[in-house]
């Protein structure tokens, strides 16, 4: 966004609550790699130029990237920088930060997703002897006791750390949600090259039937690693790794899984094969089929018979909350959130004029939270946002 | 041809519009009565609810009688408590299949589902204090005929367990709190 206003000569800051990059330093496990292929690290002006466009950044390439990119722009940005509050203030906004306050006409929340760890209630009734810890502050096994390990949700994160765990010695039993599998490679090349070039990174919020609906699926159960391979809960069994029930309820010590695991694993199935016929269809009608390897579907997810329905917790040294983020907007004082707490907007643009939203799922693209995405999304929205300072009335938020 | 599963879909999408507004609308709560009849036998009725803000009615009262079969030492006035549990999960997930077909535009020409629940009556009996009263599992098989591809049918299927009420209330936990007045 900084790179769009300044190429409008917009005066602007951009404040930070730590360092550039600081979510990625402080709040990521170490060996995680961005899910994302290399060529996909493309930002407005800036590109990812290395020699491994199909492999994945580590975390200290993810924030060397992003600190290039802060110094390419010259970006007139103020760490260590907390905002306590935005309020509004005559026709903008009052910000009020552990700097000092800035008054301004237009405020862009471009403060991420993922800021607080979504953990069940049912976790107050833990038994004592339990540690338990969020994915957030999660880093490498060493930090867990040994012993037993309940990983709860499975999505890209829970299996990423419950393979990482698993493979360190530690038990792992997965809590298996609503979830969504994906192969890393597919017909001979990385999901997401197929992904974008059957236009469904691309697709837009105003295309998809349900947009609520769209922007609160499950991240894709992807992984980046060296050898590129998949991290599905097929392999996770084949390396041991029991599979349960979503997490259902805690009692007389004992957890209570959820009878739904077969469905759960059943919808998680289709959905990807839904993307594979689309991916199909696409090359088919490209007339790439005779290029690529054939198209093949993989084994269904294998469920046992009879999942356990209860296990003693006795058995565990420790419960990982893979269980997803929220955003954290405890300091935006303006009336825009509805009744869950989000904040309504318009692909972006937020009911209170001059606001803007940046960099959540879906916001105005299926790319929208990934790096890639997030250029698009800026240019759409500066144009927005020159607009209204203009005081263009054609562009003023319904 | 319209498909036409006898499904209001845009009645239902227009409830699910007006009940994200009004999220408060969407408290129901279901009633059941059951009156005791001699042995084994009971009769349980239903008729008022609440819901969407106000008490409700159905068009008339509807009444289920309950008991078990003669080897049971009982008279067999009616299907048995669990079959009744196999019933609401049968047709909970049948009126699923049926809106999600329709909101999917599938039409269906025959839907019928096979259900089946395993039971170690050791429980129940009292003989065998590490046997679970309730079912063991339960199987449901369906039979569809519908103008949709396998894999469609298997996904209206797929999503109608995932938003049935019946399906949620036997395969999670739930407090239930019995209380003599």
């Amino acid at each position: 966004m900084s790179h769009c206003l300044a190429e409008r000569s917009i005066d602007h800051v951009v404040l930070e609550r730590g360092e550039v990059a600081n979510s990625w330093k402080t709040e990521r496990w170490d060996s995680l790699r961005l899910l994302t292929p290399n060529w996909m690290s493309r930002l407005p002006g800036y590109r990812y130029k290395g020699d491994d466009p199909d492999g994945f950044l580590d975390m200290p390439e993810t924030i060397r990237f992003i600190e290039g990119y802060a110094e390419l722009l010259d970006a007139p940005i103020h760490t260590h920088t907390v905002v306590e509050s935005v309020s509004v203030c005559g026709d903008g906004y009052l910000v009020s930060t552990s700097q000092g306050e800035w008054a301004c006409r237009s405020v862009v929340v471009a403060s991420g997703a993922c800021n607080i760890p979504k953990i069940p209630k049912i976790a107050q009734a833990l038994p004592g002897h339990l540690d338990t810890i969020t994915a957030d502050v999660y880093r490498n096994p060493d930090q867990l006791a040994a012993g037993g390990v309940l990983v709860v949700g499975a999505s890209a994160t829970g299996t990423q750390i419950g393979e990482e765990l698993q493979r360190s010695g530690r038990p792992v039993t997965i809590a298996v949600g609503e979830h969504i599998r994906a192969p890393r490679l597919y017909r001979g090349r990385d999901i997401k090259s197929w992904m974008y070039d059957a236009g469904v990174m691309d697709e837009t919020y105003l295309e998809v039937d349900d947009i609520n609906r769209a922007r609160n699926v499950p991240s894709l159960q992807l992984a980046g690693s060296d050898d590129r391979r998949t991290i599905d809960l097929n392999r996770l069994t084949d390396l041991g790794v029991r599979l349960v029930g979503r997490l259902a309820g805690v009692h007389d010590g004992k957890a209570q899984f959820s009878g739904s695991l077969r469905n759960q694993c059943a919808l998680s199935d289709l959905k990807m094969n839904r993307l594979l016929d689309r991916i199909d269809e696409w090359i088919t009608e490209s007339g790439l089929g005779g290029e690529t390897a054939p198209a093949h579907r993989f084994e269904p997810t294998r469920v046992e018979d009879s999942p356990p329905l209860g296990l003693d917790l006795g058995e565990f040294r420790t419960v990982l909350w893979a269980t997803g983020f929220r955003p954290d907007y405890s300091w935006l004082d303006v009336p825009v959130f509805d009744h869950k707490g989000r904040v309504r907007h318009d692909g972006g643009i937020v009911e209170a004029p001059g606001m803007y939203l940046l960099g959540i799922p879906f916001l105005r693209r299926r790319k929208s939270s990934f790096i890639d995405g997030v250029g698009d999304d800026a240019r759409d929205l500066c144009e927005h946002l020159a607009g209204y300072l203009d005081g263009r009335a054609s562009v003023a938020p319904a | 041809m319209a498909v036409d599963n006898g499904v209001n879909v845009e009645a239902l999408l227009g409830a699910r519009e007006a009940l994200s507004q009004t999220p408060e609308g969407a408290k129901f709560n279901w009633r059941a009565q059951c009156d005791w009849i001699r042995g084994t036998h009971s009769r349980t009725s239903v008729e008022g609810f609440f819901g969407l803000g106000e008490e409700q009615k159905h068009r008339t009262k509807f009444t289920f009688d309950a008991d078990h079969p003669e080897i049971f030492a009982s008279e067999d006035h009616g299907p048995t408590p669990p079959e009744i549990v196999l019933a609401g999960l049968a047709s909970c997930l049948t009126a699923g299949v049926a809106s999600v077909a329709q909101h999917r535009g599938i039409q269906l020409n025959s839907v019928t589902a096979t259900l089946e629940g395993g039971m170690d009556i050791q429980g129940i009996l009292g003989i065998d204090s590490d046997v679970r009263n309730g079912f063991d599992g339960i199987k449901v098989t369906y039979n569809i005929d519908a103008d949709a591809t396998p894999d469609e049918i298997k996904a209206v299927v797929a999503q109608s367990q995932k938003r049935s009420a019946v399906y949620d209330i036997i395969t999670n936990p739930t407090n239930v709190a019995v209380e003599v007045e």
